[in-house]
This record gives structure tokens, sequence and C-alpha cells, in this order.
């Protein structure tokens, strides 16, 4: 199982650098978006501040959202879904795999470019290493959450938008408990009980979105 | 041994065949004829069990396959429409790739040979992108070479090659068979595997009442 686990991840892992040009340009946007807020809200530093955590959140569920419609999507154009579907084991590892390998290759650089584009909001290094800590822990949970959007939509003619008005509404809770863990830090209260939350919401969307992905793959490919 | 009992499918709301029964023992190749849409890949998919069929059912070794799961995809080799390789990997990585995720072990010298076997010398490190259509289903065919699974489900192995690729894809189905595997095909060219036997199975005509075995012409 762990075999089958580590040959999905690292095939992707294989393919996304062959095609750098996608993973660049979801970064690229990333960094586009957050730098225009302070640009276009102006530079008065408390107000920057308590945007910062919402902005840098906001803007990595969108930067997600860009690179998931193709998560199953070329594998199920040229057949190797199929394969993957008709490996021993059940599909649910195989999405865990792909999951994770998202995950290493969207979720990951936002994570590390996070700290650098704090310091556009003026935010303490306290505020900025949480920011960058509930990033690192919920992010898993956008490409498991996400996973179950794009194996529901895979075929589906105009997929990409439905992807998003899927799976948005799904984000919330991340994104609440997310922004809510530098807020708390900032006001004083300590972020572990929204870090906890973030956790537990990872560890849910991560090991058992691949079950219902699953199932939506297996209908898919009928 | 793979069984079928009075097989149905739908489509929409299209009914493309039924009442489809066959039984294949170790040695021997389905051959699937019928025109374009009566149903053969359609039949196909649901003997690897990824379309449940309408009606019927299909065992292997006496079992439903719905129930072996896990356990009947390991004995099964299947080469859809799609060649399942990825443009962007050379032909040697999609092999080795395609073995690991199927948990066959496979190095590279080994890949190597099987990808000289069907043509693919000197193309080895190349991204898939730029070889032909026909490379490109030689490239996936490369599987059939080192694949020791006992039962193979191929869509039109054929379609894409030319007259040299075919006898090799030919002789790589005989062996099997007289390895003792099972072979489950589609093709609309007249191809003669000179092993094992072979029955013919038609998906044309009325769909509605007639049991449709056509058992016979041994090679």
């Amino acid at each position: 199982m762990l075999l089958i686990l580590r040959a999905v991840i690292g095939r992707d892992l294989r393919l996304a650098m062959r095609r750098q040009a996608d993973l660049v340009a979801a970064l690229f946007f990333f960094i586009i978006v957050v730098s225009l807020f302070p640009l276009g809200v102006g530079p008065e530093a408390d107000q920057l501040r308590r945007l910062a955590p919402g902005v840098l959140w906001v803007a990595a569920l969108l930067a997600t959202m860009l690179s998931l419609p193709r998560l199953f999507a070329d594998d199920h154009r040229d057949g190797t879904l199929e394969q993957l579907a008709l490996a021993a084991q059940p599909l649910a590892i195989v999405v865990l795999g792909k999951v994770v390998a998202h995950w290493l290759v969207a979720g990951l650089p936002l994570v590390l470019l996070a700290p650098l584009l704090g310091i556009q909001f003026d935010l303490s290094p306290d505020a900025l290493s949480i920011l960058t800590l509930s990033l690192l822990i919920g992010t898993p949970a956008l490409s498991g959450i996400g996973a179950i959007g794009a194996g529901l939509t895979l075929g589906v003619r105009g997929g990409g938008v439905l992807l998003s008005l899927l799976v948005l509404p799904l984000y919330i809770p991340v994104l609440i408990f997310g922004t809510g863990a530098v807020e708390a830090t900032v006001s004083g209260l300590g972020p572990q009980a929204h870090l906890s939350l973030l956790g537990a919401l990872t560890l849910g969307g991560v090991f058992f979105a691949p079950w219902p992905t699953a199932a939506a793959l297996k209908v898919a490919l009928e | 041994m793979l069984e079928a009992v009075n097989l149905g499918c739908v489509r929409g709301e299209r009914r493309l065949f039924a009442n489809i029964a066959f039984r294949l023992a170790a040695g021997e190749m389905l051959s699937l004829q019928g025109k374009n849409g009566s149903g053969k890949t359609s039949l196909l998919r649901m003997l690897c069990g990824l379309t449940p069929p309408a009606d019927g059912e299909i065992r292997w070794q006496g079992q439903p396959i719905a129930l072996l799961a896990g356990d009947y995809r390991a004995v099964l080799c299947h080469l859809g429409h799609h060649n399942a390789i990825k443009d962007e990997l050379t032909p040697l990585e999609n092999l080795l790739s395609a073995a690991r995720l199927a948990q066959a072990t496979l190095t590279e010298d080994e890949a190597l040979v099987a990808l000289q076997r069907v043509g693919l010398h000197g193309r080895e490190a190349l991204a898939c992108r730029y070889l032909s259509q026909g490379q490109k289903r030689r490239a996936a065919l490369a599987r059939l070479v080192h694949e020791r699974r006992p039962l193979w489900i191929l869509d039109e192995p054929y379609v894409a090659l030319d007259v040299a690729a075919v006898d090799m894809v030919a002789g790589l189905i005989g062996t099997h068979l007289q390895r003792g595997g099972l072979a489950v095909l589609t093709t609309h060219q007249a191809v003669t595997v000179n092993a094992g036997r072979i029955r013919e199975l038609s998906l044309d005509g009325d769909c509605q009442e007639r049991p449709q075995t056509q058992d016979g012409r041994c090679c």
C-alpha cells in the first residue's frame, strides 16, 4: 500500500517538474493578488496589518483552485486514470497519493512564500510566523477537499467554474480558523485553539476526502 | 477461467447488447467482432470491472468479479482506447512508472529490452509528445512484453500500428496464450495469432433474444 502511494506521489511530482509553467503560474498569481492589496488599499500600516491574514488566506484558496481542475483531468484524458482505477489497491489510496503530490506542488510553495509576502503588510514577526504555520497546517485540507470537487466535476463541460462553486464554500471553515489563528495571536489570546481545529480539519480533509473522491472518479469512468 | 453470464449493456436509452455469454479457459483468446457502436468497448470495460453490467454477471474462477475486486484487478492487464502514456515522460519512464503502479518488478535493463522489442530503440529517452501515433501505441504495448498477468483485455491493440508491429503484437499475444494466459480483444483487422484456441463473438445483429456465442474456428 505504501509502495503504490510512493509510486503515485513520485510520478505526479515528476510530471509537475516537467510542466513547471503551471506551477509557476499559480505561484505568481498568489504573489500578484497578495501584492495588489497594499497598492489598492493604501500604505496605512494599521489597516494593512488587519487585512493581512484574510488577504493571504483568500489568495491561497484561489491559487489552489487554479491547479485543481487538472488534478484528474489530464490522467482522465490520456487513459492513465483508468489504469490507476485498475490497480489492485483501492482507488482511494491512489487519490491520497495524488492529494499529497498536489499539496507538495501547489500548497507548500505558497507556505514558503507567505512570510516574504507578509512583510508587505507590516506584520509583526510573531503574527508572521503564526500565519505561515496556519498555512502549513491548513493548506493540505485545501488539496484534500478540493480533490472531492475535482472528482465530481471530472468530464463536465465548464467544470472549472462549477468546481469553484462547489469547493470554495467548503473552504470556509479552513479560512475562518486560519485567519482566526493570526488574529488571536495579535490580540494576545494565543493561537493554539485555532491551530488545533485547523489541524483537525486537515486530518479530516486529507484522510476522509479520498473515499468520496474515489467514488466520484468511478462514476466518471463508467 | 473467465465466464460471462447473460451480460447486457444499456447506454443511455439504448440497449447495446443482451444475453451475451461466453466461457474462456486458459490458453484461449476471445476475439470480439462487431461494427462501430455495437458495444465492443463497453463489453471490455465491463470485463475490466470499470462499468457494472446492466444485467448478468462476470465470473473469474467461478467467483463474481464484483466480489473479488482488488484480487481480480491484480490478475488483469488492460490496454484501452487511450494509450495511458504521459506526453511529458519518455517511453522508458512511462514503462517504469506503469510497472511501479502495477506493483510489478521491472528493472531499467528489462524495460530497455522491452522497448527494443517493440521497436522503440533509440527513442527511449525522447519525451513521448515527440513520438508519432504509432510509436506512442508501441510505447503503450511495451507493457505486454514483460506483463505476466494471466488475463489480458486489449481494446483495438493493432490500431495505428504498421504491419511489422502488428505481427509483433500478435506474437506477444501468442506467447501469452502458450503460457496459459487468457486474452480478450477487439479488432477490425484480420490478424492471425498462431497459438492457443481462438473463439469469436459477434456483437452485431438483433440483440433482443439470440444468445450470441459462436465458438469454434481453431487455429
